[in-house]
């Protein structure tokens, strides 16, 4: 199989768990999760709502930290580094697509797109960006503002923006969630197009099966544990 | 909800920056009303009482009835000269019969004596401070003419009295130009044995009122309708016109004070509504989707901002009256004045602008609310339409203008400051907006940090431009105070520097001028302006005989027709004096005309062009009034209210009148003087000075005490501000930082932001400032002002750190927040 070639873990937790205090009672969303993704692969997530997905997603990020547990983002423990350090790794690293999309309302698609590269003092950032623009075909609405767009407009500013870095990892949190089903299908088709250009690795959470098949490998989340 | 509200933290803002704006605005209001009942208690010490009723005949028993059922205290003094003799000597006295209880305010300084310490200057002390019958207290003239020491006897009229104590200082002393001679004082039980009281003798009866301030009015509301043509009523403002100016100024700057911490609280919450309603339209829209009616929405949040401005408000009125009890213990420290217990008024006033704020600003966003498309729960960027929060501001801006005007207590000046606030909203507002947009073009060119925050700005346009301009607003308030706070401090020191003028020199005689000359050669002191002056009555207004019957209601003008006027003549117009009406003259006038001082024009009812007769000394003289003048009255040099060209007056009885500056050390001088030049009257006002120039430090220090406060409710604004924008920066915060910014890079942002917010509002502070400090300083304080250029270096800077300051204090949280947590909220 292709999956037993020799790839490096570009991603891998050990016993990751997440508490959070409600009030009286502690709640335990992730417990004990233990995963590995390999560089080049696509995995799915999937589960109900409320499993825990999107936490995970976000401590897979960084983006939240753990009880317990650890996270190696391209052979980094990422929870060892301070907050400044992980946002300059998430900067080089990583990609994402939320299901809300996340884009700053202040700027426009361009500004939107160009915002990690300046971040990350990248030379050509205005060709980068209209180039990734162009790409998802949006080489006309450049300097729109959020509000102007539709919804798969603005995906599609975001999936520009989380390519624009050149990411080793993509993080798409239900990138279709709030669209209709006909953008959905093209917004998924332009997600794994780009992704097979830029040979990125992505991580896919979704509570769509027929979308899971489409990656190679699907990990089921059920009330924070993982269910094999 | 409010409640569930209040525990979510949604409330925090709002409530925040009510309680700080309506604690500023108290306290300053509260400690304002204390120093400005402190500074007329302070000035009535020179009237001995709050009020007096002078008669000529004895004050007839109804006024001390009605006095006393008012809860005022009263004592009689009685005023009359009479021959005092020891042995072969005698000499006319100025005797002052008095009743327990005098004076009411101040004290009576008796030598050898220390002064009664203040603790001791209860009322109850006062009452044992009077001559015992039998025996008189004597001032140092009478003591050295007659030579006399303690114990020795004196006659009064058909009684023998005993020297006691010696009077250095009485309160009431240097009212008036009356008391010029030696002066004793006895108890009034002794007077009926004196036999002195007699049919047609030259008596002055005053009733002597003091009290509560409101009560002291009332009486005097009361008393003034009953006077009749022998009785008159006198309040310190009545008595000495340099007193009432410095009152009415002070008075003046601390009402502005007050006013600038209403602006401010009215900018802070304005700002903290916006927040506050953006924030409920996703509450709303759910609501309603869940079918709530319109009606029911909008009585939910109606109760709920009633309720929350009632907490809100009370609160911030306790913590107004602590803290201006703090500050008055602190201030007492400074200052020798027991300030006094403040009104409730300054508490009413904080309670209604609360409400009245809140409600003017929330009322039409919450009318909003209730029409909030559900279809917000599925597109949150369906907002509100700009149309109807500018309804909102327009509701508040005239509430807010009716509740200044009526806290002026002072059309004019709420009339100034509303339209002054009014168009400088309106002119921030455009060029705000027109920077913002104008700004945004540049961005392009900006490289980083500066192109995010000019982004951030733009986006938020709107939001954008009422920060600055309540920003601007709040700033420019606290800038026109600095101003006018340095102009009327210095002015007043300037009109009332250490040397000014506190001897005059009343009856010299034509003939006595090159003498009086040469005297003041022999004391090496500079010979002091001479001024002429001509006595007579007005008889008649453009040929109609005029008499005190005709202002039978207005006891003021009445008084200037029954007493003498002072008639001058001068060729050049006087220092301090403007001509407000006509022009004055030049060598080419002519006619007989004079010059009138424009309030005792108005009293009188006169205007330019009528013809007065003067009655001076059985020869008439008459002259067309060209022209009214303003008169600065609060630096004691001689004035007149009415002034002639030379040679219209020069044939009448004249005798010259001048003013000086004696040290204290200069006694043995007016000792000479008085004895070289007998007939010659001198009235010492170094008491009314001190007393004055004392005032006026005090005065100057609460001004300074009461301007750090406003900056209090100045706070309140900035953090009203920068928390309006909170929840956008903490999404914002989330998505940088998920996208990979250092904490760092996004502060730098924000910097940049807030760095072109405050510089934009201080240069419209300062721009406003300017303009609104001119109208206010000249128009309404009449004070010379000066420009001053620093003030936009001031602004500029103290708005742009201040903002920055705050800003990036105030964001502090939304950089530590973990971002995945606001992204879930929001997504
Ligand atoms: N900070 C938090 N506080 C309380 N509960 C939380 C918090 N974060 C997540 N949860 C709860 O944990 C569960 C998992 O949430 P989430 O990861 O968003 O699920 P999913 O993305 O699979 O729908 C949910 O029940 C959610 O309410
Ligand atoms: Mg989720």
């Amino acid at each position: 199989m292709l999956d037993n070639l020799v790839k490096q873990p570009m991603l891998w937790t050990s016993a990751l768990t997440k508490q959070v205090n409600t009030g009286d009672k502690q709640l335990t969303i992730l417990q004990h999760i233990d995963l590995q993704v390999n560089a080049g692969e696509a995995v799915a997530i999937i589960g109900a709502s409320g499993s825990g997905k999107s936490t995970l997603l976000g401590l897979l990020a960084g983006l939240d930290l753990p009880t317990s547990g650890k996270v190696h983002l391209d052979n980094i423990d990422i929870f060892t580094l301070d907050e400044d350090s992980r946002a300059a790794l998430r900067g080089k690293v990583l990609g994402f697509v939320f299901q809300s999309f996340q884009l700053l309302p202040a700027l426009t698609a361009l500004e939107n797109v160009m915002l990690p590269l300046e971040l990350t003092a990248v030379s050509n950032a205005e060709a980068t960006a209209c180039r990734l623009l162009d790409r998802v075909g949006l080489a006309m609405r450049l300097h729109h503002y959020p509000k102007q767009l539709s919804g798969g407009e603005q995906q599609r500013v975001a999936i520009a923006r989380a390519f624009a870095t050149n990411p080793k990892l993509l993080l798409a949190d239900e990138p279709t969630g709030n669209l209709d089903s006909a953008t959905g299908v093209q917004i998924i088709e332009l997600m794994f197009e780009l992704n097979r250009e830029h040979g990125t690795t992505l991580v896919l959470v979704t509570h769509d099966e027929a979308l899971s098949q489409r990656c190679s490998r699907q990990i089921r989340l059920a009330d924070g544990k993982l269910v094999q | 909800m409010l409640r569930r509200d209040w525990r979510a933290g949604e409330l925090n803002v709002l409530a925040l920056a009510l309680v700080i704006a309506i604690s500023g605005m108290t306290t300053v209001g509260f400690f304002a009303d204390r120093v400005e009942m402190a500074l007329s208690r302070e000035s009535n010490q020179l009237l001995g009482a709050d009020l007096l009723v002078i008669s000529s005949h004895p004050v007839p028993e109804q006024y001390a009835h009605e006095a006393a059922r008012l809860g005022l205290s009263v004592s009689t003094v009685t005023k009359f000269p009479s021959m005092i003799s020891s042995g072969e000597d005698n000499l006319l006295a100025e005797i002052k019969a008095v009743t327990e209880g005098y004076p009411l305010r101040g004290r009576v300084d008796l030598a050898g004596k220390p002064s009664q310490a203040h603790e001791l200057q209860s009322e109850t002390q006062a009452l044992s401070r009077i001559p015992q019958p039998g025996t008189i207290w004597v001032d140092e003239k009478l003591l050295t003419r007659l030579d006399l020491k303690p114990g020795d006897q004196v006659d009064v009229g058909a009684m023998q009295l005993t020297v006691t104590e010696l009077i250095m200082r009485e309160p009431d002393h240097s009212v008036g130009f009356i008391n010029m001679g030696p002066r004793v004082m006895i108890n009034a039980i002794d007077l009926p044995e004196t036999g002195l009281i007699q049919q047609g003798s030259r008596i002055s009866y005053n009733l002597m009122i003091a009290g509560d301030v409101n009560q002291v009015q009332q009486f005097r509301d009361w008393a003034e309708p009953q006077l009749s043509k022998a009785e008159r009523i006198e309040g310190i403002r009545d008595a000495r016109p340099e007193i009432r100016a410095a009152l009415e100024r002070a008075e003046k700057f601390l009402s502005l004070a007050a006013l600038a911490s209403v602006v401010l609280a009215a900018a802070a919450i304005a700002l903290a509504v916006r927040r506050f309603t953006q924030r409920h339209l996703d509450g709303c829209a759910v609501m309603r989707s869940l079918g709530a009616s319109q009606q029911q929405l909008f009585y939910l949040y109606l109760y709920y901002f009633i309720a929350l401005g009632l907490i809100a408000s009370c609160t911030g009125c306790l913590i107004g009256f602590a803290s201006q009890e703090i500050l008055a213990h602190w201030l007492t420290g400074l200052v020798e004045t027991a300030l006094p217990w403040p009104s409730w008024l300054p508490a009413i006033q904080g309670m209604l602008v609360g409400l009245v704020l809140l409600l003017g600003f929330a009322l039409p966003p919450i009318l909003n609310l209730r029409s909030v498309p559900a279809l917000r729960v599925l597109r949150r960027d369906i907002g509100l339409s700009n149309a109807h929060s500018l309804t909102g501001y327009l509701l508040g801006l005239t509430a807010l203008s009716l509740l200044f005007i009526w806290k002026a207590e002072d059309l004019k000046l709420g009339l100034y400051i509303v339209a002054g606030f009014i168009s400088a909203i309106a002119i921030f507002g455009c060029l705000g907006w027109l920077l913002i947009k104008g700004l945004a073009g540049l961005r392009h060119q900006a490289g980083g940090a500066w192109r995010y925050g000019l982004a951030s700005i733009h986006r938020r346009a709107v939001s954008s431009v009422l920060q600055a301009v309540s920003l601007g607003l709040g700033l420019m308030a606290l800038l026109v105070l600095t101003l006018i706070q340095d102009d009327l401090i210095e002015d007043w020191h300037a009109s009332l520097p250490p040397d000014a003028p506190n001897h005059f020199l009343v009856n010299i005689q034509s003939d006595q001028l090159d003498a009086l000359e040469e005297f003041f050669q022999q004391h090496a002191m500079e010979q002091p302006p001479l001024f002429p002056m001509v006595r007579g009555r007005l008889i008649k207004i453009n040929g109609k005989p005029v008499s005190a019957e005709d202002y039978a209601d207005d006891p003021h003008a009445a008084r200037h027709i029954r007493r003498e006027f002072n008639l001058s003549w001068a060729d050049q117009l006087a220092l301090d004096n403007q001509v407000v009406q006509g022009n004055w003259w030049d060598e080419r006038t002519t006619e007989s005309v004079i010059s009138f001082e424009k309030g005792i024009a108005k009293t009188l009812g006169l205007k330019l062009g009528d013809e007065l007769t003067y009655d001076i000394g059985g020869s008439h003289f008459s002259a067309k009034i060209s022209n009214l003048r303003e008169v600065n009255w609060d630096n004691f040099r001689v004035n007149f209210f009415v002034v002639a060209p030379p040679g219209l007056l020069e044939n009448y009885p004249v005798s010259y009148i001048t003013s000086f500056y004696v040290p204290p050390s200069g006694s043995a001088m007016i000792h000479a003087l008085v004895r070289e030049f007998p007939n010659i009257l001198v009235v010492d006002v170094a008491v009314v000075i001190n007393q004055v120039q004392q005032m006026i430090q005090q005065v100057s220090r609460a001004i300074e005490f009461v301007f750090l406060f406003t900056l209090l409710a100045g706070f309140a604004v900035l953090y009203a501000a920068i928390a309006a924008t909170q929840d956008e920066r903490i999404h914002e915060a989330a998505i940088f930082r998920a996208l990979g910014a250092k904490r760092e890079q996004l502060s730098r942002a924000w910097a940049a932001e807030f760095a072109i917010l405050g510089g934009l509002s201080g240069l419209f502070a300062a721009a406003g400032a300017s303009v609104l400090g001119y109208v206010i300083g000249h128009h309404v304080l009449h004070l010379d002002y000066t420009f001053n250029a620093w003030i936009w270096l001031i602004g500029f800077v103290a708005g742009m750190i201040g903002v920055l300051v705050a800003g990036l204090l105030g964001t502090r949280s939304a950089l530590s927040t973990p971002p995945l947590l606001t992204l879930r909220k929001i997504g």
